[in-house]
């Protein structure tokens, strides 16, 4: 198995399990860190394909990468008010018992 | 692959596994840190200094913090009693075994094809810096405007608003 390869096969790994967790959980802040799992295994994509690339110089997939760290950023920023704020009014972060839109 | 590759990558898959099926939302957080911890040293493995480096300080510094926070603040911290999983788990366990099925199938038929130069590339701070001021500077800019917006968006959306200004 190449280094490549290897490194893909954890990332998938890596996203399957963020997406399970994303997916099973009620908690709405355990579902926030499965989206976070998934956007980092895309991350290790990135990094492992610029790494053994036939042109690493470019730098795509590294600022790809950093790029994409910085989204997640805010991503988390947001997300994570979103659920503060939902609890706020509901009281609960159990996305089972989040199932009406007025506020 | 090196044995260190293993023991990192057996790090980060154990920490996210964790996270995801703890009951205890403190524990998931503290796996998940482990998770994030994982990820900086195969991008350390990777000969991505900064990538490495960045994902410590963003990661485990503000995203993992950030999350402890959320977990208090909305008073997760106690272990729920009964199920933590939804109703619609079974599914989910499904969809995330198909995806992965689908991902794996795909990465091992196309291994073959796949680049796989072994020169190590250059990629230090210096040439990081000069890519972003020069051809990516753009996307600098409206990445620095996207997190502007995103931290008043979240202070906002977060605000605790008084009961009789409803």
């Amino acid at each position: 198995m190449t280094p490549l390869t290897a490194h893909l096969l954890v990332a998938a790994l890596l996203f399957a399990i963020g997406l399970a967790g994303a997916l099973t959980r009620r908690n709405a802040i355990l579902v926030l860190i499965g989206i976070e799992l998934m956007l980092n295994a895309a991350n290790l994509n990135f990094i492992a394909f610029w790494r053994y690339s036939p042109h690493p110089e470019a730098l795509t997939g590294m600022m790809f990468a950093i790029f994409s760290i910085a989204v997640a950023a805010a991503e988390a920023a947001v997300g994570l008010g979103l659920v503060i704020a939902i609890h706020r009014q509901l009281h609960t972060t159990d996305l089972d018992h989040m199932n009406r839109m007025k506020g | 692959m090196s044995p260190v590759f293993y023991l990192v990558a057996a790090l980060t898959l154990g920490g996210a596994l964790t996270a995801v099926v703890l009951k205890n939302t403190v524990h998931c957080a503290l796996a998940l840190t482990a998770a994030f911890a994982g990820l900086a040293l195969l991008f350390l493995g990777l000969d991505a200094q900064f990538a490495g480096f960045a994902q410590i300080l963003v990661y485990i510094g503000a995203v993992a913090i950030l999350v402890v926070f959320a977990i208090l603040l909305t008073r997760g911290s106690e272990t729920p009693q009964g199920s933590v999983y939804s109703r619609y788990s079974i599914s989910g366990l499904v969809a995330a075994a198909a995806v992965f099925a689908v991902l794996g199938w795909a990465v091992l038929q196309s291994a073959h094809m796949l680049p796989n130069e072994q020169a190590v590339p250059m990629a230090d701070v210096h040439d990081i810096g000069v890519a972003l001021m020069g051809r990516y500077v753009l996307p600098l800019e409206i990445l620095a405007v996207l997190l502007t917006a995103a931290t008043i968006g979240a202070v906002i959306v977060a605000l605790h608003e008084k009961e009789d200004a409803k």
